[in-house]
């Protein structure tokens, strides 16, 4: 627990140094709130789960205050508005952990309420005058002021779903009876449909990739993965026939730089593809390059142009990472990796030291989902894969976002509590 | 269920470890190819977070070019002032975000951004970028004299042409002055009315001293004169009859003047031939030497090669005879140039201003051509003296002793011939006049080229003034390179 402490001491003296780098004083004031709200968070956790694994608070932490840091460093006001969400987020991790605190297997028992959950979330942005189109991707809902993401709700929703049915039925899975498979296949191909019809094809892969992963750690047929595979190349393949979004994102994937003028889209004339389709990611590469070994320091990077106007569109939410990378560097960047790989292991280690199934598969597929979301967004930008929109988690700007992830957290937290508490007992 | 756990952790970490291998591919092995891209804006951000180095005069107190800060997307850049306007214009160029860079800020870039390859430079430009404190480049002192520079360019004012000065003894650069010219603060948003000129010709852009290409008129007979003596072939008393005009290929080629009644001066010696300017003299010299040796001495002169200085190399342009616009070589030149036309400076000569202020300083400099320059040092943010400019022999075209006849030759020029309007009370002036021709009916580039004091040459002049309508060399640009001189030498 003294790791705690330590860990956000050092979380939290960075952001201060950082910020002192960036602005004049008044970011002390805002240093200072979030050392408290963390402390309270903090304790709130030793009240509740005093037997959770001690590193995954501070790391999340220490996650949001990078992201907020550079945040602010981008747009000011909008850090304020991230503070505010991490606010929220803080008090609805708090009343999770409260409500939850004896019991969380209770969850259970609601697993097809959850599934339907998710469903009526990632359904919600097709409603004609609850949606919003960004960016290409109908993900939005609005509600006067407010704008929000189902979809990121709706992952945590799908988890808890498919924790509880894999629980239940994972020894006829195994045995691969199709009646069974019945829900899990209905359930699946509503998601995908729903994201084909949404165009969130990050999304789509997430949902896919906890699927499998799910399965597998269920039960244990590498078959069923390899299957789910060769089925997602299929449904990939499929999908990039008859989807010119899709065509456009493999496009720019493999080739993002023209010498000659090809057609774009965008302005309907022939155009370098780099100034066309592939300008965000290629101004993104020059980002990441930019910073070199060790980065251009906090607060010294270069987001605009000579006249002020921002050169990565979308910098402070998917494209974070190449933000963070211009600014702090190859270290500061694999460092920043590696506190990802921190996370990912202290909650597989959870999921090893959970004592019944429910808890397993909720621990694995919750860390895996975390994982694979970093995956997807830094691995398109960083042209590892092809490039989908989708949040880095707790650092990306985006309320729904750091509300699914601090949930994500109490999951884990309450799944380690009653672990260790078994295992002590 | 747990080796599944296991499986799929290990999974997941490979995942991430893949992106750390992305990262580390993006920012070290792929880092350098990524700067280069053209439309890299966040190089070209940064080329202007750097505090560029100021550039002053001679005199290390007048700053030429200088920069205003701006805040921009929390961002400190630079952006270039000249707060000399259009005097330095032609030498310095400009640095700007959409026309790039010109002159000095583009060949010494290195230097005015501080990353150039001096050990002292290196450390501290690295030293600022770590601190994260803002890149200081280097400063640069020209040897240009901003008074003699801004006189240059009034007494340019409303002509088209040029004015270069020279050290003879050191090759510095004293004043480099052209019209029309541009001003540089005006080129980044205002480009059509930096460019906007009065003058009666156009290309304000182009630095007429390196540049401008000329006929040189009879300034070439300071070159054919230079072969005449250094050859041995003639003194300044070789006798010469003038009967008003010189035989090339069965023709007569007439002394300059009436065509019906050209100047006729009888017997005469090679010094009166170069003191009165008289074409057929020259003709007959050029003659007897042949193309091949007249052009053997314009080319230890220089001529044929781009004449040497810190402005960029597509600034400067090579002197000699050209054809259809290109240098023109002649493989066997006693048959294919005119030797009588080239010998007083016709045939397809074009020569710059530079060059022939060389020729100027050379002879003055008793036969040693010192290389030209215009940075006197380099300095360090903190002051220090990165490089200092020593005086460098370019060559060696003529013996000491001909240039001293070549040199009381052009005093006498000044003193009773056609420079008279170059004397100066109490100075001995040596210069020699041009005035070439352009084909257009009594349309001439006028020139002058000089040096004062005679006996202890401190400073040589070229000026050429372009389509001056019935004006010649020793009226039109020999008054030019008097008052030069004159604010020189006082």
């Amino acid at each position: 627990m003294i790791a705690v402490g330590v860990l956000t001491a050092v979380g939290f003296a960075s952001v201060y140094i950082a910020r002192q780098d960036v602005v004049s004083t008044s970011s002390l004031a805002y240093a200072g709130f979030f050392l408290l709200l963390y402390l309270a968070a903090h304790l709130v956790a030793r009240y509740t789960v005093p037997f959770a694994d001690p590193y995954l608070l501070p790391i999340a932490g220490l996650l949001t205050a990078i992201g907020l840091t550079e945040i602010y460093r981008l747009h000011p006001d909008d850090a304020f508005k991230q503070g505010t969400w991490i606010v929220v987020a803080v008090g609805l991790f708090a009343l999770t952990l409260f409500l939850l605190r004896y019991d969380y297997r209770q969850l259970e028992s609601y697993k097809y309420v959850f599934g339907l959950t998710a469903i009526g979330l990632l359904l919600l942005p097709i409603l004609p005058v609850l949606g919003l189109t960004v960016n290409g991707a109908r993900l939005w809902v609005h509600l006067g002021p407010l704008r929000f993401q189902p979809g990121e709700l709706a992952k945590i929703a799908l988890i808890i779903f498919l924790a509880g049915y894999m629980r239940e039925k994972r020894e006829v899975l195994a045995q691969g009876r199709l009646k069974d498979w019945g829900p899990l296949l209905v359930i699946w191909v509503l998601a995908i449909l729903v994201l084909l019809e949404t165009r969130d094809l990050g999304g789509g892969l997430l949902y896919f990739g906890i699927f499998l992963a799910m399965l597998y750690v269920a039960t244990a047929r590498i078959a069923y993965v390899a299957a789910g595979f060769g089925l997602f190349l299929v449904g990939a393949i499929g999908v990039w026939k008859i989807t010119p979004h899709v065509q456009e994102r493999v496009t720019i994937w493999l080739h993002p730089w023209t010498t000659h003028k090809v057609y774009c889209p965008l302005s309907g004339e022939p155009a370098l593809r780099q100034n066309c389709q592939s300008f965000q990611l290629v101004k993104s590469l020059y980002s990441i390059g930019h910073g070199g070994y060790a980065g251009t320091g906090l607060g010294k990077g270069t987001f605009s142009t000579i006249d002020g106007h921002p050169l990565i569109p979308g910098a402070s939410t998917d494209f974070i990472f190449s933000v963070i990378s211009q600014e702090i560097g190859l270290i500061g960047a694999a460092g920043l990796l590696l506190v990802y790989m921190i996370f990912v292991l202290r909650g597989m280690r959870i999921a090893l030291l959970a004592q019944d199934g429910f808890s397993k598969l909720l621990a694995a597929g919750l860390t895996f989902g975390f994982a694979l979301q970093t995956f997807i967004i830094v691995g398109g930008v960083l042209r590892v894969i092809p490039l989908t929109g989708i949040t880095l988690p707790l650092v990306s700007y985006g309320g729904s976002s750091v509300v699914a992830n601090f949930l994500l957290l109490a999951g884990l937290l309450l799944v380690s509590n009653r672990a260790n508490r078994e295992a002590l007992r | 269920m747990n080796k599944q756990i296991s499986h799929l952790g290990v999974a997941a970490l490979i995942l991430l470890a893949a992106l750390i291998v992305g990262v580390t591919y993006w920012q070290t092995w792929a880092n350098a190819g990524l700067a280069d891209r053209q439309d890299n804006d966040i190089k070209l951000v940064a080329s202007f977070t750097i505090k560029r180095g100021k550039i002053y005069a001679a005199d290390g107190r007048t700053v030429v070019a200088t920069n205003v800060r701006k805040k921009i997307g929390g961002q400190t850049l630079y952006f270039r002032r000249y707060p000399t306007g259009p005097i330095f214009a032609d030498v310095v160029g400009y640095s700007t975000q959409s026309r790039n860079r010109t002159g000095l800020e583009q060949s010494y870039n290195d230097f005015l951004t501080g990353s150039n390859a001096n050990l002292d430079t290196v450390f501290r430009s690295t030293f600022d970028r770590l601190k994260g404190s803002t890149v200081t480049g280097n400063d640069i002192v020209l040897t240009i004299r901003p008074g003699l520079q801004a006189l240059a360019r009034r007494l340019l004012q409303g002509k088209c042409g040029a004015v270069v000065a020279l050290e003879p003894s050191t090759g510095r650069v004293l004043a480099m002055a052209t019209n029309p010219t541009y001003n540089p603060n005006l080129v980044e948003r205002h480009f059509a009315q930096a460019t906007r000129t009065t003058a009666p010709c156009g290309a304000t852009l182009l630095n007429r001293a390196t540049a401008g290409k000329y006929q040189p008129g009879s300034t070439f007979k300071m070159v054919t004169a230079s072969a005449a003596l250094d050859t041995g072939r003639f003194t300044p008393d070789s006798p010469f009859d003038d009967p008003g005009y010189c035989i090339e290929y069965g023709k007569q080629v007439r002394n300059a003047g009436n065509p019906e009644a050209p100047e006729t001066f009888g017997h005469v010696n090679l010094s009166t031939g170069f003191e009165h300017s008289i074409n057929s003299v020259f003709c007959n010299v050029g003659k007897a030497l042949g193309a091949g040796t007249v052009l053997k001495y314009a080319d230890r002169y220089g001529f044929y090669s781009v004449p040497p200085l810190e402005t960029p190399e597509n600034e400067r342009v090579a002197s000699g005879l050209y054809d259809h616009g290109k240098l023109f070589a002649p493989k066997h030149p006693d048959t294919q140039v005119d030797p009588g036309r080239l010998a007083f400076g016709q045939e397809r000569l074009q020569v710059t201003p530079l060059q022939m202020a060389m020729v100027g300083a050379t002879i003055a400099n008793h036969g040693v051509e010192m290389r030209p320059h215009l940075i006197e040092r380099i300095l360090s943010p903190g002051g220090h003296t990165v490089t200092h400019y020593e005086p460098k022999r370019l060559a060696t075209p003529i013996k000491r002793q001909t240039a001293d006849e070549l040199t009381r030759m052009m005093e006498l020029a000044v003193q009773g011939g056609t420079g008279t309007a170059a004397q100066i009370p109490g100075i001995r002036v040596a210069g020699k006049t041009g005035t070439a021709e352009t084909g257009r009916s009594n349309i001439n580039t006028t020139w002058f080229v000089s040096f004062a004091p005679a006996d202890n040459p401190r400073i040589a002049v070229a000026v050429v003034v372009e389509n001056q309508a019935g004006g010649f060399g020793g009226t039109v640009a020999a008054p030019i390179a008097k008052q030069l001189m004159e604010a020189a030498l006082r």
